[in-house]
């Protein structure tokens, strides 16, 4: 067997993926190394989103394998992922609404530990859990926030808490789908600027439509198009790559 | 690693205190549980109405954890009524009379059936959800007309005898014991829920609530709280079918007809969902109109409960406790 540490953190195998007649991918492979911080980029339709439902287990592939940590994990359920490490964020935010966003990470926090099983414990008394919750809005800057109703929160708080709780789970690869999406220039910078802090020791793999946050903060690049990986590479030499300025910058 | 450093744990802060203020004793939740135990000394009073109304309560109140708490609508709540309540007649019948032992007998079948009927369901979702429920009731429902030898078909099931309980308290025909029986039978059921839907289990069911997509990617082990929580809400509701049993020595078909599981969800829509009280409180409101209608007009009573129901949405949507709720957060805001 590979050693988990030598072997990437995640790997598609020959992935192949279609939605009834509708091909997604051909014959994806893709490898991603542990900690980098890596974009995908491509345009509308390349299958950037597919490729983070296929990776999380929300979808499955019609064949070919994902590897995480050098082990298979095409026939894991989502819940497994997760257990062994992956979390996600959400193109559109897919939050608690009615909660508040203390509620929410503790929700999190408590599968996180296996603290969630039928029980006649107030939540109250799992101060461990509620601490670490506390200090993990201060760390996002949602603390004053932390007993608001998620919905009434203004959308770019609502967008740190999306991340938040994915955060929350101390995953070893963190996948952010768009994580910009809907917030200004200036509160996109400002949102991936914390993420470099907060995510230094963990790999992350972004979908990013603005490139300039790709990359100023991506240390590897992914093009996507029309379901293959046209490139990868590092920013410098994506910006210059004459196939990429023929797929996506359409120059 | 992200390690986040963790401070001993600080009972002062706004987060350790937010949770520990969902847990707290209310006033008014005493005053409730003590104005229940109060109709008891009151001269007169209609002791078999409350009673009803207590049972009926657990019965909504099982039915809120499904639907308030995981969002888990049902048309077929009545089946798990009648499944206790049949459970408890049948154990009358036949010879085994002590009620409490009688009564957890018939709530842990219910709960079976009723995990059985999670493991169904725990992955359907929406308007399949509403046939299922409703096409296992109907099942049930046929089921005990059609073994008339059996069940008593619509006459019900007779010769029910219950022993005093604790062996202390006989069921007189005023109904003074039925009512402190079932009083203190829903009340035990009630901490249980209470503590339940305030644990961190509570939370995560209302997380899938709000988000079932959500709960996947947080790891959530959805299907099997579905089915814990169905059983839960199950042995409750056969909790309830029981009581009415041995409180009336009877049971009929009507127990699981698709009309009682119409009439609890309308009590706990009228209520409010999530609260657990409103479940109470919709009882109440309920089962008073109705006593009152069906004697001002016996047979046109649901046109009433059916303006009622109209009005609710129309005025209150979410149900009487929530806007009392709402009402009392304005009033203290100024």
């Amino acid at each position: 067997m590979t050693d988990p540490q030598n072997s990437p953190i995640l790997e598609a195998r020959d992935l192949h993926m279609a939605f009834g007649g509708l091909v997604v991918f051909e014959h994806l492979n893709f490898t991603l190394g542990r900690g980098e911080r890596h974009a995908i980029i491509g345009p509308n339709g390349a299958g950037k989103t597919t490729f983070v439902g296929l990776v999380t287990g929300l979808l499955r592939p019609t064949s070919g394998d994902v590897l995480f940590n050098g082990r298979v994990i095409t026939h894991e359920s989502p819940q497994q992922r997760v257990k062994a490490g992956i979390a996600r964020t959400f193109q559109i935010n897919s939050l608690f609404k009615a909660l508040n966003p203390l509620a929410s990470v503790v929700i999190a926090l408590a599968q996180r530990e296996g603290r969630a099983n039928v029980s006649l414990r107030s939540v109250s008394r799992e101060g461990k859990l509620i601490d670490e919750a506390n200090a993990l809005l201060v760390k996002f800057g949602l603390a004053d926030d932390a007993l608001t109703v998620t919905e009434t929160l203004p959308y770019g708080k609502q967008r740190l808490l999306e991340v938040a709780l994915a955060f929350a789970l101390r995953p070893q690869l963190l996948l952010l789908d768009e994580p910009a999406a809907g917030l200004s220039t200036a509160q996109g910078h400002e949102l991936f600027r914390q993420l470099a802090v907060l995510t230094a020791d963990t790999t992350v793999l972004f979908i990013e439509h603005d490139m300039n946050l790709v990359f100023r903060y991506a240390d590897r690049v992914s093009v996507f198009a029309a379901g293959a990986l046209v490139v990868q590479d590092t920013p410098d030499k994506i910006r210059t790559h004459p196939r990429v300025r023929e797929v996506y910058l359409g120059t | 690693m992200s390690t986040i450093s963790e401070p001993a744990t600080d009972r002062s802060t706004p987060a350790s205190q937010y949770f520990a203020g969902l847990a707290r004793w209310r006033v008014w939740e005493i005053l409730f549980w003590v104005a229940l135990v109060g109709l008891f000394f009151v001269p007169d009073a209609n002791l078999p109405l409350y009673g009803q109304i207590v049972i009926w309560g657990l019965f909504a109140m099982s039915l809120d954890l499904l639907l308030g708490y995981r969002g888990i609508p049902s048309l077929g709540h009545a089946a798990f009524f009648g499944i206790g309540g049949y459970a408890a007649g049948y154990l009358g019948k036949f010879g085994w009379i002590e009620p409490i032992s009688g009564l957890v007998i018939a709530a842990l079948l219910a709960g079976v059936i009723g995990w059985l009927t999670g493991r169904l369901i725990q992955r359907v979702s929406g308007i399949a959800l509403l046939m299922v429920t409703l096409g296992l009731n109907l099942i049930l429902n046929d089921v005990v007309h059609r073994q008339s030898g059996l069940t008593g078909g619509d006459d019900g099931l007779q010769g029910i005898e219950v022993a005093p309980v604790l062996g202390l308290f006989r069921f007189d025909i005023f109904g003074r014991t039925a009512y402190l029986y079932a009083l203190a039978v829903t009340f035990v059921l009630f901490l249980l829920a209470r503590a339940l839907v305030k644990s961190p289990f509570g939370l995560a069911l209302l997380g899938a609530r709000e988000n079932p997509r959500r709960m996947i990617m947080l790891g959530a082990p959805l299907e099997r709280d579905v089915t814990t929580v169905f059983a839960i809400a199950a042995a409750f509701a056969g909790a309830a079918g029981a009581l009415l049993t041995q409180t009336t020595q009877f049971v009929s078909p009507t127990s699981l007809s698709f009309q009682r599981s119409a009439d609890v969800l309308v009590i706990l829509i009228i209520g409010g969902t999530g609260r657990l009280y409103g479940a109470f409180i919709g009882a109440f409101v309920f089962l008073i109109l109705r006593d009152w209608l069906a004697e001002l007009s016996p047979v046109y009573w649901y046109f009433w409960i059916g303006l009622l129901l109209v009005v609710m949405v129309a005025f209150f949507r979410k149900g009487i406790v929530p806007s009392l709720e709402a009402l009392v957060r304005r009033v203290r805001r100024r």
